[in-house]
């Protein structure tokens, strides 16, 4: 039987008659609770009803966390609707609890007056305990400024299963796909395509499969129920205008892997992979060994130092070296990535950037290794550094990684973050063919009268890529300091000097082989620039484009060469009176724009481990418009779980 | 090895321009010479031969082989030449590394090489001594070596190479030294060895470690304190010169290795063992021996080779590959999809 424990007229959202036109939903339960499968599953049926999306799992580093705690609480959190959607959402119109600590962890992140979906069957007295409750929260009136609807979801659940004879532990499992099943009613979704999957995932076992799909669609059922009884609400959003085309949703880890098979592709190469396993870049590894037919090798190395090496090895050889990581692991590749660049052998590494220094928050997101990607070697080291924007731009980005890579002979990293690699959009299936190819030519024959000339330069300063089994073309390359042209050990002054120099007009000069820095939103001049780079894209431009809409004078750029960067970001940014950098890190990118082009760019840091919220760069952006009609700020507060995040811009 | 045609060189073949830059008189040359001579006698293609080494004096010798060759960082000569390995299994691998490179700071992946059984030679120079740096005791220095970093004598036990490599699950596990006229014929079975191969080669290093193998290494009573070991025959050394023939027997009631003495060329009445390259426990037993009161066990030790990492990993991926087409389009079309009409 449903308990209605909250029953304000006034306050329910959901009840609303004028169709909203995106909403934001949050399932968090414990880590055990299987709320990122609930996600990934409402975020594949929303794709399929045309909403645009994105999201953000939120789970915690522990496999499994103390059932009922605090810390082993998981979310995963949708932003779905009828426009463009580019972040998760700031603050959830409804928010799926499925325990005392689900609740206690996420419910002041809700809405005024949005809706709390409650599993009173876990509200027993050492959950409350566990989850530091001294009464329920559903009994006294803390919860006043949202809507609740309380029911016991086990119970139902049991009830729902109870044909199929399972245990309880496992029957209880059920309870995922019946919050799912009532989540798909509540906003008119097929349940078609979750049934087929339930049924492929449970192959081998259809009385699993038979015993999830009755509480799917025992919680779709309730639906109807609850909608006469209280809060609830059916919500139907129109499918989002898109151009034409085929679509799917994608993770950023997977369209990093496509990207890397499709870069391989392009260049006419196999492409090697070594890999360690860390969190969370371990996605990356797991794709790939299902693509071997694309000429892909793969090879989980004995630690991260051995899997950069061998991807070393492996372009020396003539294929394309690919290593993945994340913060530490990047750190210990270091003075490799040293080795290829002397070497100038072709590689691309990609960093899932997390929380840091040290072990920092293996889940949770940050943009902290940029100083690491752009100066973090000995000596004078510099590398290509390109950063993904979305999931579906990390597509993109890691084709452009392989191609610098082989076309300038050098090492390129690719930075990503926890964010992007976990959260899912949907995509628009490119056309391969729609790629201009990049095919590699290795050194047939001799370059010089009297030999091989393994460091010859051609215009762009780039040496000739030599494979060993070439005859006649034997040669020695090497981390210590060469001669021109031959690359025999040479380390006196001015060869030494030479090199450097070259090394550096080299990377350099990719400058010259990339697009102009666009402006993504709002003119090429003006008041205020927000520039930003990696996955702050979605905020960033969420909250120009309110500004905007306020008649706010203001620009969105977002740079993903960050290194070298377009030859024209200077003196667009010098067309801007300011300058906001809004990271997730201490300030690091608006450190590089200082040191390039001297303008005086402000920061606006984060380092919570969660990504922004659009309120909080839209209050940073009214900073700069002090008495000018339109700045309100922002028009939802800030989460307050994600606090303290804040400083705001210096003034 | 791999299996290339072989190819008609000469020593002069396997020279490159370029100044040899080791001290004179370091072991380094000797072992030099007995590669460059090596390779033509068994054929070896320079076009389709890796020299690949790490940090260290031993580690400047891709630059002196006319070959491919790679110079890569301090101790991680394995992980590159496993790179190499697998994007081109038709490529020798000749790994060279010395006991700061592979036994310290390269340790973990002398390990994992070994281990995964990846086709290649491993050359370990083993001066016992940190030569480059100029002179601390090393991984391998025996305890109370007096160094630059340890002026008290060094505390720690050494470790050994052989030991290390069988532990690690080598196939294929040999010694020499760099003067001995039989260095080549060790690396010529290296090479034939399919997998990993593991040498260890005392070297002289003849300014911060000198003379340290003479007990043994030197001409001069080299009978009695060198066993070299030849698969099928008894374990036989010294002479009547050297104070008597005498051989390895097992102590069964220890279960260790004893030296016997052989009377009238009687080998058998002594117990002396018949070296079988495969018999993993003599081995064991082989690297352990103490010099002193025993011989230097050198030659091949053990060589029982099993199936090659990179034919194992290959073969598995072309078994992954069967019956699959590379069509990026579909790849990326892939999972559940929904089409926007126009």
């Amino acid at each position: 039987m449903a308990t209605v424990l909250a029953d304000d007229d006034s306050a329910a959202v959901s009840r609303e008659q004028t169709t909203p036109e995106a909403v934001v939903v949050r399932f968090a339960g414990d880590s055990g609770d299987g709320m990122q499968l609930t996600g990934g599953q409402f975020t594949l049926s929303t794709a399929l009803a045309g909403n645009d999306l994105a999201t953000f799992p939120d789970f915690p580093a522990e496999i499994r966390a103390p059932q009922g705690t605090l810390f082993g609480v998981s979310a995963f959190q949708i932003n779905f609707g009828s426009t463009d959607i580019t972040t998760a959402g700031d603050a959830p119109d409804v928010l799926v609890a499925m325990n005392p600590a689900a609740l206690k962890t996420n419910v002041t992140a809700l809405k005024p007056g949005g809706l709390i979906i409650a599993d009173t069957g876990e509200f027993t007295k050492r959950n409350l305990e566990k989850a530091k409750y001294e009464t329920s929260p559903l009994e006294d009136d803390s919860l006043a400024k949202w809507d609740v609807l309380a029911f016991d979801i086990s119970a139902l659940t049991l009830e729902s299963v109870k044909p199929f004879g399972l245990g309880n532990k496992e029957a209880l499992r059920c309870k995922n796909m019946w919050t799912l099943g009532l989540a798909l009613w509540m906003f008119d979704r097929d349940r078609a395509p979750i049934v087929q999957w339930l049924q492929d995932k449970f192959k081998k076992n259809p009385v699993l499969a038979d015993a999830n799909i009755a509480a799917l669609n025992a919680g779709h059922a309730y639906g109807e129920t609850a909608e006469i009884a209280g809060p609830l609400k059916k919500l139907h959003l129109d499918p989002v205008p898109s151009p034409a085309g085929l679509y799917r949703t994608i993770t950023g880890a997977e369209a990093v892997s496509l990207g890397l098979v499709a870069g391989a592709q392009l260049a006419n190469l196999p492409m090697f992979f070594g890999g360690y396993p860390i969190t969370p870049a371990s996605a990356i590894l797991h794709n790939l060994v299902k693509m071997k037919e694309f000429g892909v090798t793969t090879f989980q190395a004995e630690d991260e130092i051995a899997a950069i090496c061998a991807a070393i090895g492996a372009s020396y050889a003539g294929q394309l070296g690919i290593t993945s990581s994340s913060g530490p692991g990047i750190a210990l590749k270091g003075e490799a990535m040293g080795l290829a660049i002397m070497t100038e052998l072709p590689l691309v590494i990609v960093n899932s950037q997390r929380g840091g220094p040290s072990t920092g928050l293996p889940t949770k997101t940050e943009q902290s290794d940029l100083y690491q990607a752009i100066y973090g070697r000995n000596g004078d080291a510099s590398l290509p550094v390109i950063a993904a924007r979305s999931p579906a731009d990390a597509f993109d980005c890691a084709i452009e990684a392989c191609r610098i890579a082989v076309q300038y002979m050098t090492p390129v990293i690719l930075l990503t973050d926890g964010y992007i690699g976990n959260a899912s959009e949907p995509w628009k299936v490119p056309d391969p063919a729609s790629y201009a190819p990049f095919p590699v030519s290795f050194l047939q024959e001799r370059n010089g009268a009297d030999g091989v000339l393994p460091y010859k330069r051609d215009e762009r300063g780039v040496r000739p890529w030599i494979k060993p089994g070439t005859p006649g073309l034997m040669h020695r390359i090497g981390g210590i300091e060469k001669a021109i042209d031959t690359g025999n050990i040479d380390y006196s002054p001015a060869v030494h000097q030479a090199q450097t120099d070259a090394r550096k007009a080299k990377v350099d000069g990719v400058a010259n082989s990339i697009p102009d820095q666009e402006v993504c939103l709002g003119d090429t001049s003006g008041k205020l620039a927000v520039v930003g780079w990696g996955s702050t894209f979605g905020p960033i431009h969420q909250a120009v484009r309110r500004a905007r809409a306020k008649g706010l004078d203001v620009s969105h750029i977002h740079v993903r060469h960050v290194w070298p960067m377009p030859g024209n970001l200077g003196p667009l940014l010098k067309g801007f009176d300011n300058v906001l950098v809004p990271e997730m890190n201490t300030g690091q990118f608006k450190t590089v724009l200082r040191d390039q082009f001297l303008v005086d760019a402000r920061p606006l840091n984060k380092t919570s481990g969660q990504p922004f919220t659009i309120a909080e760069i839209e209050a940073a952006i009214g900073a700069f418009f002090d008495n000018i009609p339109g700045n309100e700020g922002g028009e939802v507060d800030a989460d307050a779980t994600q606090l303290p995040s804040i400083k705001a811009v210096n003034p | 090895m791999n299996d290339m045609t072989p190819i008609q060189t000469t020593l002069k073949d396997w020279e490159t321009d370029q100044e040899v830059r080791w001290c004179p008189g370091c072991g380094d040359y000797a072992i030099l010479k007995a590669v460059q001579r090596t390779l033509p006698e068994i054929g070896a293609d320079p076009a389709k031969t890796v020299f690949v080494s790490g940090i260290g004096c031993s580690s400047r010798f891709p630059y002196y082989v006319e070959s491919y060759g790679f110079h890569t960082i301090h101790g991680r000569a394995p992980a590159v030449a496993t790179g190499v390995k697998l994007a081109n299994p038709e490529l020798d691998i000749w790994l060279v590394t010395g006991d700061g490179d592979g036994m310290s700071i390269g340790g973990n992946h002398t390990m994992h090489l070994l281990r995964r059984n990846l086709d290649c030679q491993v050359l370990l120079f083993n001066n016992e001594i940190y030569g480059l740096t100029k002179g601390q005791y090393s991984p391998t220095s025996r305890v109370g070596t007096s160094s630059p970093s340890t002026p008290g004598g060094s505390v720690d036990r050494p470790a050994q190479p052989c030991a290390f490599a069988l532990g690690s699950g080598a196939r294929f596990v040999a010694r020499g030294f760099d003067v001995s006229k039989e260095l080549s014929n060790v690396l010529k079975a290296a090479y034939y060895h399919k997998g990993a191969a593991f040498i260890e080669i005392f070297q002289n290093c003849i300014v911060y470690n000198k003379d340290r193998f003479e007990d043994f290494a030197a001409p001069k009573g080299a009978e009695g304190s060198q066993l070299w070991l030849k698969n099928g025959e008894p374990m036989l050394f010294g002479s009547e010169k050297s104070g008597g023939v005498k051989g390895i027997a097992l102590d069964v009631e220890k279960l260790t290795l004893k030296v016997v003495d052989v009377v009238d060329g009687d080998w058998q009445a002594a117990g002396v063992i018949v070296h079988d390259v495969t018999n993993r426990a003599v081995a064991h037993m082989l690297v352990e021996m103490p010099f002193g009161p025993f011989p230097m066990a050198l030659g091949v030790l053990y060589d029982d080779p099993r199936p090659t990492y990179e034919e194992a990993l290959l073969g598995q991926d072309a078994t992954m590959r069967e019956g699959k087409e590379a069509n990026l389009a579909k790849l990326l079309a892939k999972g559940q999809t929904w089409t926007v009409e126009a």
